[in-house]
Protein backbone atom coordinates (compact mmCIF):
# COMPACT_ATOMS: atom_id res chain seq x y z
CA UNK A 1 0.00 0.00 0.00
CA UNK A 2 3.07 2.28 0.69
CA UNK A 3 2.87 1.59 -3.53
CA UNK A 4 -0.79 3.59 -3.80
CA UNK A 5 0.74 6.47 -5.95
CA UNK A 6 2.59 4.17 -8.11
CA UNK A 7 -0.16 2.01 -8.73
CA UNK A 8 -1.51 3.60 -11.98
CA UNK A 9 1.85 4.24 -13.70
CA UNK A 10 1.83 7.12 -16.28
CA UNK A 11 3.09 6.94 -19.44
CA UNK A 12 6.70 6.85 -19.70
CA UNK A 13 6.53 10.28 -21.18
CA UNK A 14 4.44 11.56 -18.11
CA UNK A 15 6.77 10.07 -15.76
CA UNK A 16 9.58 12.24 -17.40
CA UNK A 17 7.73 15.55 -17.68
CA UNK A 18 7.23 14.59 -14.14
CA UNK A 19 9.51 16.37 -11.62
CA UNK A 20 11.20 14.59 -8.41
CA UNK A 21 9.18 17.19 -6.38
CA UNK A 22 6.34 16.35 -8.16
CA UNK A 23 6.91 12.29 -8.00
CA UNK A 24 7.46 12.64 -4.02
CA UNK A 25 4.09 14.86 -4.06
CA UNK A 26 2.46 12.07 -5.18
CA UNK A 27 3.51 9.44 -3.38
CA UNK A 28 1.36 10.91 -0.62
CA UNK A 29 -1.58 12.13 -2.14
CA UNK A 30 -4.70 9.47 -2.03
CA UNK A 31 -4.57 6.39 -4.34
CA UNK A 32 -4.38 7.03 -8.09
CA UNK A 33 -6.87 6.65 -10.46
CA UNK A 34 -6.39 6.37 -14.29
CA UNK A 35 -6.94 10.25 -15.17
CA UNK A 36 -3.13 11.59 -14.00
CA UNK A 37 -3.75 15.10 -15.46
CA UNK A 38 -5.98 15.64 -12.54
CA UNK A 39 -4.02 16.98 -9.14
CA UNK A 40 -4.35 14.91 -6.37
CA UNK A 41 -3.15 16.64 -3.43
CA UNK A 42 -5.67 18.50 -1.55
CA UNK A 43 -4.33 21.99 -1.79
CA UNK A 44 -4.45 21.79 -6.19
CA UNK A 45 -7.52 20.28 -5.76
CA UNK A 46 -8.88 23.18 -3.48
CA UNK A 47 -7.23 25.51 -5.95
CA UNK A 48 -8.83 24.11 -8.48
CA UNK A 49 -12.68 23.58 -6.80
CA UNK A 50 -12.36 27.42 -6.00
CA UNK A 51 -11.79 28.18 -9.64
CA UNK A 52 -14.62 26.98 -10.68
CA UNK A 53 -17.14 29.10 -8.25
CA UNK A 54 -17.28 32.38 -8.07
CA UNK A 55 -15.02 34.17 -5.46
CA UNK A 56 -16.24 33.93 -1.86
CA UNK A 57 -17.14 37.78 -1.16
CA UNK A 58 -15.22 39.49 1.01
CA UNK A 59 -15.86 39.58 4.71
CA UNK A 60 -17.40 43.21 4.58
CA UNK A 61 -19.64 42.24 2.28
CA UNK A 62 -20.63 39.15 3.98
CA UNK A 63 -21.52 41.23 6.87
CA UNK A 64 -23.47 43.49 5.25
CA UNK A 65 -25.27 40.64 3.83
CA UNK A 66 -26.12 39.63 7.47
CA UNK A 67 -26.76 42.81 8.42
CA UNK A 68 -29.46 43.27 5.91
CA UNK A 69 -31.48 40.40 6.94
CA UNK A 70 -32.04 42.13 10.25
CA UNK A 71 -35.03 44.32 8.31
CA UNK A 72 -37.95 42.43 9.75
CA UNK A 73 -35.74 43.63 13.57
CA UNK A 74 -35.49 47.10 11.98
CA UNK A 75 -39.01 47.42 10.81
CA UNK A 76 -40.30 46.11 14.60
CA UNK A 77 -38.12 48.65 16.36
CA UNK A 78 -39.46 51.73 13.84
CA UNK A 79 -43.44 50.69 14.20
CA UNK A 80 -42.77 50.60 17.77
CA UNK A 81 -41.34 53.91 17.81
CA UNK A 82 -44.02 55.63 15.17
CA UNK A 83 -46.94 53.87 17.53
CA UNK A 84 -45.40 55.06 20.82
CA UNK A 85 -44.71 58.62 19.36
CA UNK A 86 -47.91 58.97 17.56
CA UNK A 87 -49.83 57.24 20.35
CA UNK A 88 -49.10 59.98 22.71
CA UNK A 89 -50.87 62.02 21.42
CA UNK A 90 -54.08 60.18 21.16
CA UNK A 91 -53.52 58.79 24.55
CA UNK A 92 -51.09 60.17 26.78
CA UNK A 93 -50.98 57.05 29.15
CA UNK A 94 -48.79 55.49 26.29
CA UNK A 95 -46.14 57.69 27.69
CA UNK A 96 -45.50 55.68 30.39
CA UNK A 97 -47.33 52.37 29.67
CA UNK A 98 -45.29 51.88 26.00
CA UNK A 99 -42.18 54.18 25.89
CA UNK A 100 -40.54 54.60 22.25
CA UNK A 101 -37.07 52.99 21.70
CA UNK A 102 -35.30 56.16 21.74
CA UNK A 103 -36.64 57.00 25.46
CA UNK A 104 -34.95 53.30 26.13
CA UNK A 105 -31.62 54.67 24.43
CA UNK A 106 -31.92 57.66 26.26
CA UNK A 107 -32.53 56.11 29.42
CA UNK A 108 -29.69 53.97 29.03
CA UNK A 109 -27.38 57.24 28.41
CA UNK A 110 -28.91 58.22 31.94
CA UNK A 111 -28.11 55.53 33.66
CA UNK A 112 -24.63 54.74 32.29
CA UNK A 113 -23.81 58.19 33.36
CA UNK A 114 -24.77 57.84 36.63
CA UNK A 115 -22.26 54.82 36.61
CA UNK A 116 -25.49 52.50 37.61
CA UNK A 117 -26.36 50.24 34.90
CA UNK A 118 -22.55 48.19 35.09
CA UNK A 119 -23.20 48.13 38.44
CA UNK A 120 -26.64 45.97 37.84
CA UNK A 121 -25.43 44.05 34.67
CA UNK A 122 -21.85 42.78 36.98
CA UNK A 123 -24.13 41.88 39.82
CA UNK A 124 -26.79 39.68 37.57
CA UNK A 125 -23.83 38.39 35.17
CA UNK A 126 -21.15 37.82 38.71
CA UNK A 127 -24.57 36.00 39.28
CA UNK A 128 -25.02 33.42 36.89
CA UNK A 129 -21.79 32.68 36.25
CA UNK A 130 -20.76 32.22 39.42
CA UNK A 131 -23.76 29.22 39.67
CA UNK A 132 -23.54 27.94 36.21
CA UNK A 133 -20.00 27.40 36.81
CA UNK A 134 -20.86 25.48 40.42
CA UNK A 135 -23.50 23.92 38.66
CA UNK A 136 -21.09 22.36 36.37
CA UNK A 137 -18.32 21.40 38.56
CA UNK A 138 -21.04 19.12 40.51
CA UNK A 139 -23.61 18.03 37.80
CA UNK A 140 -20.89 17.03 34.80
CA UNK A 141 -18.95 14.52 37.31
CA UNK A 142 -22.03 13.47 38.89
CA UNK A 143 -24.01 12.92 35.52
CA UNK A 144 -20.82 11.15 33.67
CA UNK A 145 -20.76 8.72 37.06
CA UNK A 146 -24.61 8.27 37.14
CA UNK A 147 -24.46 7.61 32.88
CA UNK A 148 -21.11 5.85 32.95
CA UNK A 149 -22.78 3.12 35.94
CA UNK A 150 -26.40 1.50 36.15
CA UNK A 151 -25.56 0.64 39.71
CA UNK A 152 -24.72 4.31 40.78
CA UNK A 153 -27.63 5.50 38.57
CA UNK A 154 -30.20 3.94 40.20
CA UNK A 155 -29.50 4.64 43.51
CA UNK A 156 -28.88 8.47 42.81
CA UNK A 157 -31.84 8.57 40.24
CA UNK A 158 -34.73 8.23 42.95
CA UNK A 159 -33.31 11.08 44.95
CA UNK A 160 -32.76 13.12 41.95
CA UNK A 161 -36.20 12.99 39.90
CA UNK A 162 -37.64 13.93 43.46
CA UNK A 163 -36.13 17.01 44.14
CA UNK A 164 -35.83 17.81 40.22
CA UNK A 165 -39.36 18.83 39.37
CA UNK A 166 -39.76 21.47 42.47
CA UNK A 167 -39.26 24.70 40.06
CA UNK A 168 -36.36 26.98 41.52
CA UNK A 169 -38.85 29.88 42.38
CA UNK A 170 -40.39 27.78 45.00
CA UNK A 171 -36.92 27.35 46.28
CA UNK A 172 -37.18 31.02 46.86
CA UNK A 173 -38.62 31.89 50.78
CA UNK A 174 -37.16 29.05 52.08
CA UNK A 175 -33.84 29.87 50.44
CA UNK A 176 -34.22 33.63 52.45
CA UNK A 177 -34.69 32.39 55.30
CA UNK A 178 -31.66 30.13 54.82
CA UNK A 179 -29.32 32.63 53.58
CA UNK A 180 -31.02 36.07 53.70
CA UNK A 181 -31.88 38.62 50.61
CA UNK A 182 -28.40 38.69 49.12
CA UNK A 183 -25.95 36.75 46.37
CA UNK A 184 -26.03 34.09 48.47
CA UNK A 185 -29.04 33.13 48.00
CA UNK A 186 -29.70 34.07 44.28
CA UNK A 187 -26.67 31.95 43.62
CA UNK A 188 -28.65 28.92 45.04
CA UNK A 189 -31.39 29.45 43.32
CA UNK A 190 -29.90 29.39 39.82
CA UNK A 191 -27.58 27.09 40.83
CA UNK A 192 -30.80 24.49 41.24
CA UNK A 193 -32.23 26.17 37.90
CA UNK A 194 -29.05 25.27 36.27
CA UNK A 195 -27.84 21.89 37.93
CA UNK A 196 -30.01 19.59 36.49
CA UNK A 197 -30.19 19.86 32.47
CA UNK A 198 -26.45 19.71 33.43
CA UNK A 199 -26.58 16.40 35.02
CA UNK A 200 -28.90 15.17 32.78
CA UNK A 201 -27.37 15.92 29.61
CA UNK A 202 -24.04 14.36 31.23
CA UNK A 203 -25.86 11.61 31.59
CA UNK A 204 -26.82 11.06 28.41
CA UNK A 205 -23.27 11.80 27.14
CA UNK A 206 -21.75 9.32 28.72
CA UNK A 207 -24.84 6.45 28.96
CA UNK A 208 -24.92 6.56 24.92
CA UNK A 209 -21.46 6.24 24.25
CA UNK A 210 -20.81 4.30 21.28
CA UNK A 211 -20.23 0.92 22.32
CA UNK A 212 -17.60 0.19 19.48
CA UNK A 213 -15.47 2.88 21.01
CA UNK A 214 -15.51 1.68 24.75
CA UNK A 215 -14.67 -2.00 23.00
CA UNK A 216 -11.61 -0.42 20.78
CA UNK A 217 -10.19 1.44 23.84
CA UNK A 218 -10.45 -1.94 26.10
CA UNK A 219 -9.16 -4.02 22.88
CA UNK A 220 -6.05 -1.28 22.42
CA UNK A 221 -5.04 -1.77 26.02
CA UNK A 222 -6.92 1.33 27.94
CA UNK A 223 -7.48 1.01 31.70
CA UNK A 224 -10.26 2.20 32.90
CA UNK A 225 -9.15 5.69 33.94
CA UNK A 226 -7.85 5.98 30.61
CA UNK A 227 -10.72 4.79 29.30
CA UNK A 228 -12.85 7.10 31.01
CA UNK A 229 -10.58 10.64 30.02
CA UNK A 230 -10.38 9.39 26.28
CA UNK A 231 -13.03 7.68 25.07
CA UNK A 232 -16.08 8.54 27.36
CA UNK A 233 -14.70 12.16 28.85
CA UNK A 234 -14.53 13.14 24.83
CA UNK A 235 -17.70 11.38 23.64
CA UNK A 236 -19.80 12.95 26.38
CA UNK A 237 -18.73 16.84 25.73
CA UNK A 238 -21.16 17.36 23.21
CA UNK A 239 -23.52 16.84 25.28
CA UNK A 240 -22.24 18.57 28.50
CA UNK A 241 -21.50 21.54 26.73
CA UNK A 242 -25.06 21.06 25.52
CA UNK A 243 -26.42 20.95 29.27
CA UNK A 244 -24.23 23.65 30.03
CA UNK A 245 -25.87 26.16 27.43
CA UNK A 246 -29.43 24.88 28.67
CA UNK A 247 -28.55 25.82 31.82
CA UNK A 248 -26.89 29.21 30.99
CA UNK A 249 -30.58 29.54 29.73
CA UNK A 250 -32.66 28.78 32.32
CA UNK A 251 -30.31 29.76 35.00
CA UNK A 252 -30.43 33.35 33.10
CA UNK A 253 -34.30 33.68 34.04
CA UNK A 254 -34.16 31.78 37.10
CA UNK A 255 -31.87 35.20 38.24
CA UNK A 256 -34.22 37.72 37.17
CA UNK A 257 -36.95 36.23 38.51
CA UNK A 258 -35.04 35.75 41.96
CA UNK A 259 -34.05 39.28 41.78
CA UNK A 260 -37.22 40.54 40.74
CA UNK A 261 -38.83 38.94 44.53
CA UNK A 262 -36.05 39.83 46.47
CA UNK A 263 -32.20 41.27 45.86
CA UNK A 264 -29.97 44.38 46.48
CA UNK A 265 -28.89 44.48 42.85
CA UNK A 266 -28.80 43.17 39.43
CA UNK A 267 -30.83 43.93 36.50
CA UNK A 268 -34.40 42.29 37.54
CA UNK A 269 -33.94 44.46 40.48
CA UNK A 270 -33.30 47.30 38.49
CA UNK A 271 -36.73 46.28 36.74
CA UNK A 272 -39.10 46.28 39.68
CA UNK A 273 -36.89 49.22 41.32
CA UNK A 274 -38.32 51.08 37.93
CA UNK A 275 -41.89 49.54 38.26
CA UNK A 276 -42.61 51.64 41.70
CA UNK A 277 -41.13 54.52 40.61
CA UNK A 278 -43.18 54.33 37.23
CA UNK A 279 -39.85 54.59 35.48
CA UNK A 280 -41.44 52.19 31.94
CA UNK A 281 -38.07 53.35 30.14
CA UNK A 282 -35.86 51.72 32.89
CA UNK A 283 -38.17 48.64 33.00
CA UNK A 284 -37.82 48.47 28.80
CA UNK A 285 -34.10 48.99 28.99
CA UNK A 286 -33.60 46.39 31.86
CA UNK A 287 -35.81 44.32 29.75
CA UNK A 288 -33.80 44.49 26.22
CA UNK A 289 -30.03 44.14 28.00
CA UNK A 290 -31.11 40.84 29.71
CA UNK A 291 -32.17 39.97 26.17
CA UNK A 292 -29.33 41.14 24.72
CA UNK A 293 -26.90 39.35 27.39
CA UNK A 294 -28.85 36.24 27.16
CA UNK A 295 -27.68 35.74 23.59
CA UNK A 296 -24.07 36.88 24.09
CA UNK A 297 -23.82 34.60 26.87
CA UNK A 298 -24.92 31.65 24.53
CA UNK A 299 -22.83 32.69 21.54
CA UNK A 300 -19.79 32.81 23.84
CA UNK A 301 -20.72 29.10 25.32
CA UNK A 302 -21.10 28.13 21.34
CA UNK A 303 -18.06 29.49 20.79
CA UNK A 304 -16.56 27.46 23.63
CA UNK A 305 -17.73 24.48 22.62
CA UNK A 306 -16.45 24.82 19.07
CA UNK A 307 -12.94 25.61 20.31
CA UNK A 308 -13.13 22.76 22.92
CA UNK A 309 -14.27 19.91 19.77
CA UNK A 310 -12.31 20.89 16.65
CA UNK A 311 -13.61 17.40 15.46
CA UNK A 312 -17.21 18.18 16.07
CA UNK A 313 -19.39 19.20 13.40
CA UNK A 314 -20.83 23.09 14.03
CA UNK A 315 -23.59 23.32 16.16
CA UNK B 1 -9.82 -32.50 11.58
CA UNK B 2 -6.05 -31.46 10.30
CA UNK B 3 -3.10 -33.54 10.61
CA UNK B 4 -0.83 -30.65 11.93
CA UNK B 5 1.53 -30.60 14.47
CA UNK B 6 0.16 -29.57 18.14
CA UNK B 7 2.74 -26.77 18.47
CA UNK B 8 1.13 -25.08 15.28
CA UNK B 9 -2.21 -24.27 16.63
CA UNK B 10 -2.51 -20.89 18.66
CA UNK B 11 -6.55 -20.63 18.50
CA UNK B 12 -8.13 -23.12 20.57
CA UNK B 13 -12.10 -23.22 20.48
CA UNK B 14 -13.47 -25.91 22.29
CA UNK B 15 -17.19 -26.75 22.97
CA UNK B 16 -18.08 -22.72 23.15
CA UNK B 17 -21.86 -21.81 23.68
CA UNK B 18 -22.77 -18.24 24.33
CA UNK B 19 -26.23 -17.45 25.37
CA UNK B 20 -27.97 -13.78 24.80
CA UNK B 21 -31.02 -12.91 26.00
CA UNK B 22 -33.62 -11.01 24.40
CA UNK B 23 -35.28 -7.21 24.78
CA UNK B 24 -38.10 -9.23 26.71
CA UNK B 25 -35.06 -11.27 28.43
CA UNK B 26 -36.06 -14.38 27.12
CA UNK B 27 -32.89 -16.36 26.74
CA UNK B 28 -31.40 -17.20 23.60
CA UNK B 29 -29.20 -19.36 21.77
CA UNK B 30 -26.35 -17.37 19.91
CA UNK B 31 -24.15 -20.22 19.66
CA UNK B 32 -24.10 -23.66 20.46
CA UNK B 33 -21.26 -26.62 20.58
CA UNK B 34 -18.49 -24.61 18.57
CA UNK B 35 -15.27 -25.85 17.92
CA UNK B 36 -12.30 -25.41 15.58
CA UNK B 37 -8.30 -24.30 16.12
CA UNK B 38 -6.26 -21.87 14.28
CA UNK B 39 -2.90 -22.30 13.55
CA UNK B 40 -0.22 -19.21 13.88
CA UNK B 41 0.00 -17.07 10.71
CA UNK B 42 -2.98 -18.42 9.28
CA UNK B 43 -5.79 -16.83 7.16
CA UNK B 44 -8.92 -17.94 9.11
CA UNK B 45 -12.55 -16.78 7.83
CA UNK B 46 -15.75 -17.55 9.62
CA UNK B 47 -18.89 -17.07 6.90
CA UNK B 48 -22.33 -17.51 7.36
CA UNK B 49 -25.91 -15.88 6.82
CA UNK B 50 -26.84 -13.14 8.99
CA UNK B 51 -27.66 -13.83 12.49
CA UNK B 52 -25.45 -17.60 12.74
CA UNK B 53 -23.32 -15.87 15.92
CA UNK B 54 -19.98 -14.66 14.20
CA UNK B 55 -20.02 -11.24 15.41
CA UNK B 56 -20.91 -13.29 18.63
CA UNK B 57 -17.95 -15.75 18.06
CA UNK B 58 -15.62 -12.64 17.24
CA UNK B 59 -15.99 -10.64 20.29
CA UNK B 60 -15.57 -13.83 22.30
CA UNK B 61 -12.38 -14.03 20.72
CA UNK B 62 -12.36 -10.23 21.58
CA UNK B 63 -12.72 -11.22 25.07
CA UNK B 64 -15.39 -8.63 24.81
CA UNK B 65 -18.16 -11.01 26.37
CA UNK B 66 -17.71 -14.45 28.25
CA UNK B 67 -18.83 -17.93 26.78
CA UNK B 68 -21.81 -19.20 28.49
CA UNK B 69 -20.14 -22.93 28.51
CA UNK B 70 -16.43 -24.08 27.06
CA UNK B 71 -13.54 -22.86 25.96
CA UNK B 72 -11.84 -20.30 24.38
CA UNK B 73 -7.70 -20.32 24.42
CA UNK B 74 -5.02 -18.62 22.41
CA UNK B 75 -1.39 -20.05 22.90
CA UNK B 76 -2.64 -22.51 25.30
CA UNK B 77 -4.38 -19.86 27.90
CA UNK B 78 -7.68 -18.93 28.42
CA UNK B 79 -9.44 -15.63 27.15
CA UNK B 80 -10.68 -13.59 29.62
CA UNK B 81 -10.67 -10.20 28.15
CA UNK B 82 -9.29 -7.93 25.51
CA UNK B 83 -5.65 -7.57 25.14
CA UNK B 84 -3.07 -6.50 22.77
CA UNK B 85 -1.95 -9.94 21.46
CA UNK B 86 -5.65 -9.94 19.50
CA UNK B 87 -6.25 -6.75 17.85
CA UNK B 88 -9.89 -5.94 16.23
CA UNK B 89 -10.89 -4.17 13.79
CA UNK B 90 -14.47 -3.44 13.33
CA UNK B 91 -17.33 -2.81 10.65
CA UNK B 92 -17.58 0.25 11.35
CA UNK B 93 -14.15 1.79 12.02
CA UNK B 94 -14.46 2.53 15.06
CA UNK B 95 -11.97 5.52 15.35
CA UNK B 96 -12.10 7.56 17.43
CA UNK B 97 -13.74 10.72 16.05
CA UNK B 98 -12.02 13.50 18.44
CA UNK B 99 -8.64 11.88 17.60
CA UNK B 100 -6.28 12.42 14.24
CA UNK B 101 -5.10 9.75 12.42
CA UNK B 102 -1.93 10.32 14.23
CA UNK B 103 -3.53 10.77 17.51
CA UNK B 104 -5.91 7.28 16.69
CA UNK B 105 -3.00 4.86 15.62
CA UNK B 106 -0.78 5.93 18.17
CA UNK B 107 -3.45 5.16 20.45
CA UNK B 108 -2.32 1.76 21.43
CA UNK B 109 0.99 2.49 21.83
CA UNK B 110 0.25 4.78 24.09
CA UNK B 111 -1.10 2.74 26.46
CA UNK B 112 1.10 0.66 25.88
CA UNK B 113 3.31 3.12 27.06
CA UNK B 114 6.10 2.44 24.12
CA UNK B 115 8.91 4.95 24.15
CA UNK B 116 7.79 8.24 22.32
CA UNK B 117 10.69 8.10 19.49
CA UNK B 118 9.49 4.09 19.22
CA UNK B 119 5.88 5.64 19.29
CA UNK B 120 6.68 7.99 16.19
CA UNK B 121 8.29 5.79 14.46
CA UNK B 122 5.46 2.81 14.55
CA UNK B 123 3.07 5.29 13.91
CA UNK B 124 4.92 7.08 10.55
CA UNK B 125 5.66 3.01 9.61
CA UNK B 126 2.28 1.68 9.89
CA UNK B 127 0.19 5.13 8.19
CA UNK B 128 3.19 4.47 5.47
CA UNK B 129 2.19 0.59 5.05
CA UNK B 130 -1.31 1.73 4.82
CA UNK B 131 -1.01 4.16 2.27
CA UNK B 132 -2.05 7.57 4.57
CA UNK B 133 0.88 9.77 4.25
CA UNK B 134 -0.49 13.43 3.63
CA UNK B 135 -3.30 12.58 5.93
CA UNK B 136 -1.37 12.59 9.06
CA UNK B 137 -3.40 15.64 11.06
CA UNK B 138 -7.14 14.51 9.57
CA UNK B 139 -9.95 13.95 11.42
CA UNK B 140 -11.76 10.59 10.64
CA UNK B 141 -15.22 12.48 9.50
CA UNK B 142 -12.60 14.36 6.85
CA UNK B 143 -11.50 10.72 5.06
CA UNK B 144 -13.91 8.33 2.93
CA UNK B 145 -14.80 5.31 4.55
CA UNK B 146 -12.04 3.12 2.82
CA UNK B 147 -9.44 5.49 4.02
CA UNK B 148 -10.86 5.03 7.56
CA UNK B 149 -10.90 1.39 7.44
CA UNK B 150 -7.34 1.89 6.70
CA UNK B 151 -6.77 4.01 9.65
CA UNK B 152 -8.29 1.40 11.58
CA UNK B 153 -6.16 -1.75 10.26
CA UNK B 154 -3.00 0.98 10.69
CA UNK B 155 -4.32 1.46 14.57
CA UNK B 156 -4.87 -2.31 15.13
CA UNK B 157 -1.43 -3.34 13.49
CA UNK B 158 0.51 -0.81 15.44
CA UNK B 159 0.07 -2.68 18.57
CA UNK B 160 1.96 -5.81 16.94
CA UNK B 161 -0.53 -8.41 17.70
CA UNK B 162 -0.33 -11.63 17.10
CA UNK B 163 -3.73 -12.20 15.80
CA UNK B 164 -5.93 -9.43 13.96
CA UNK B 165 -9.44 -10.00 14.13
CA UNK B 166 -11.41 -8.42 11.37
CA UNK B 167 -15.62 -7.97 11.82
CA UNK B 168 -16.79 -7.73 8.46
CA UNK B 169 -14.33 -4.82 8.07
CA UNK B 170 -15.12 -4.14 4.45
CA UNK B 171 -18.70 -4.73 4.41
CA UNK B 172 -19.59 -1.01 4.10
CA UNK B 173 -16.90 -0.53 1.08
CA UNK B 174 -18.31 0.05 -2.13
CA UNK B 175 -17.17 -2.93 -4.54
CA UNK B 176 -14.15 -1.48 -5.83
CA UNK B 177 -12.69 -0.26 -2.77
CA UNK B 178 -13.52 -3.37 -1.33
CA UNK B 179 -11.52 -5.42 -3.48
CA UNK B 180 -8.68 -2.90 -3.48
CA UNK B 181 -8.74 -3.33 0.43
CA UNK B 182 -8.47 -7.18 0.30
CA UNK B 183 -5.39 -6.77 -2.13
CA UNK B 184 -4.02 -4.98 0.71
CA UNK B 185 -4.47 -6.69 3.42
CA UNK B 186 -2.80 -9.65 1.59
CA UNK B 187 0.42 -7.57 1.14
CA UNK B 188 0.37 -6.73 4.78
CA UNK B 189 -0.56 -10.12 5.79
CA UNK B 190 2.27 -11.43 3.45
CA UNK B 191 4.90 -8.65 4.34
CA UNK B 192 4.27 -8.67 8.31
CA UNK B 193 2.78 -12.88 9.00
CA UNK B 194 0.01 -12.78 11.36
CA UNK B 195 -2.99 -15.01 12.36
CA UNK B 196 -6.18 -13.24 10.71
CA UNK B 197 -9.57 -14.48 12.02
CA UNK B 198 -12.04 -12.86 9.62
CA UNK B 199 -15.77 -12.68 9.53
CA UNK B 200 -17.56 -11.96 6.61
CA UNK B 201 -21.10 -12.83 5.02
CA UNK B 202 -19.43 -12.83 1.56
CA UNK B 203 -18.52 -16.69 0.29
CA UNK B 204 -16.30 -15.06 -2.70
CA UNK B 205 -14.48 -13.06 -0.10
CA UNK B 206 -13.52 -15.77 2.36
CA UNK B 207 -12.50 -17.89 -1.31
CA UNK B 208 -10.33 -14.94 -1.86
CA UNK B 209 -8.39 -14.49 1.20
CA UNK B 210 -8.33 -17.65 3.81
CA UNK B 211 -6.48 -20.44 3.90
CA UNK B 212 -9.22 -22.01 6.02
CA UNK B 213 -12.98 -21.53 6.15
CA UNK B 214 -15.44 -21.92 8.83
CA UNK B 215 -19.05 -22.60 7.77
CA UNK B 216 -21.60 -20.97 10.07
CA UNK B 217 -25.33 -21.74 10.13
CA UNK B 218 -27.92 -20.05 12.02
CA UNK B 219 -30.81 -20.65 14.70
CA UNK B 220 -28.94 -22.13 16.64
CA UNK B 221 -25.33 -20.68 15.80
CA UNK B 222 -22.88 -23.16 15.02
CA UNK B 223 -19.97 -24.19 12.71
CA UNK B 224 -21.09 -26.66 10.28
CA UNK B 225 -18.31 -27.48 7.99
CA UNK B 226 -14.42 -26.25 7.83
CA UNK B 227 -13.36 -25.97 4.27
CA UNK B 228 -9.65 -25.59 3.07
CA UNK B 229 -8.90 -23.12 0.23
CA UNK B 230 -6.02 -25.03 -1.41
CA UNK B 231 -6.10 -22.58 -4.63
CA UNK B 232 -2.25 -20.50 -5.08
CA UNK B 233 -2.76 -16.45 -4.25
CA UNK B 234 -3.92 -14.47 -5.95
CA UNK B 235 -6.85 -15.89 -6.65
CA UNK B 236 -8.51 -15.22 -9.91
CA UNK B 237 -12.45 -15.45 -9.02
CA UNK B 238 -13.18 -16.36 -12.63
CA UNK B 239 -10.98 -19.51 -12.34
CA UNK B 240 -13.20 -22.70 -12.95
CA UNK B 241 -12.43 -24.07 -9.47
CA UNK B 242 -12.85 -21.07 -7.31
CA UNK B 243 -16.33 -20.36 -8.86
CA UNK B 244 -17.20 -24.44 -8.46
CA UNK B 245 -16.07 -24.15 -4.68
CA UNK B 246 -18.24 -20.51 -4.00
CA UNK B 247 -21.08 -22.25 -5.47
CA UNK B 248 -20.52 -25.14 -3.66
CA UNK B 249 -20.15 -23.22 -0.60
CA UNK B 250 -23.23 -21.30 -1.40
CA UNK B 251 -25.94 -23.56 -2.07
CA UNK B 252 -24.79 -25.65 0.78
CA UNK B 253 -25.37 -22.22 2.86
CA UNK B 254 -28.62 -21.33 1.07
CA UNK B 255 -29.89 -25.28 1.95
CA UNK B 256 -28.76 -24.47 5.44
CA UNK B 257 -30.87 -21.02 5.51
CA UNK B 258 -33.92 -21.36 3.33
CA UNK B 259 -34.44 -24.87 3.19
CA UNK B 260 -34.12 -27.88 1.32
CA UNK B 261 -36.16 -26.97 -1.91
CA UNK B 262 -34.27 -23.77 -2.93
CA UNK B 263 -31.15 -25.30 -1.85
CA UNK B 264 -31.45 -28.19 -4.48
CA UNK B 265 -32.38 -25.20 -7.44
CA UNK B 266 -29.45 -23.76 -6.77
CA UNK B 267 -26.92 -26.34 -6.50
CA UNK B 268 -28.88 -27.10 -10.43
CA UNK B 269 -27.98 -23.43 -11.34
Amino acid sequence: MNGAGQRAMPAPADVRAASAGAARADASAPPATAERRAPTTPDALARLAASMVAPRPPAWRRALTRIARLWLLALFVAVWELVSVFGQRINPQLEVMMPPPTAVISAAADLLSRGVLFTHIFASLQRVLLAVGAATLLGVPLGLAMGWSARFRSVVDPLLEFVRPIPPLAWIPLSILWFGIGDVQIVYIIFLAAFFPVVLNSLAGARDVDTYLVRAGLSLGARPRELFLTVVLPAALPHIFTGMRIGLGIGWMALVAGELVAAPSGLGYMINNARTLFRSDYILLGMVLIGVLGLVLDYLMRQAARLAMPWHKGQ
Amino acid sequence: MDARPEAAIQVDVRNVSKVHFSMKGEPLLALLDVNFQVRRNEFFSIVGPSGCGKTTLLNLLAGFEQPTRGELEVGGEAITAPGWERAVVFQEYALFPWYTVVQNVRYGLQRKRVPEAEQRRLVDHYIGLVGLRGFESRYPRELSGGMRQRVSIARALAVNPSILLMDEPFASLDIQTREYMQDELLKIWQSEPKTVIFVTHSIDEAIKLSDRIAIMAPRPGRVEEIKTVEFARPRDPTDLEVVRLAAEVKAWLRQQVFGSRQGEDAARV
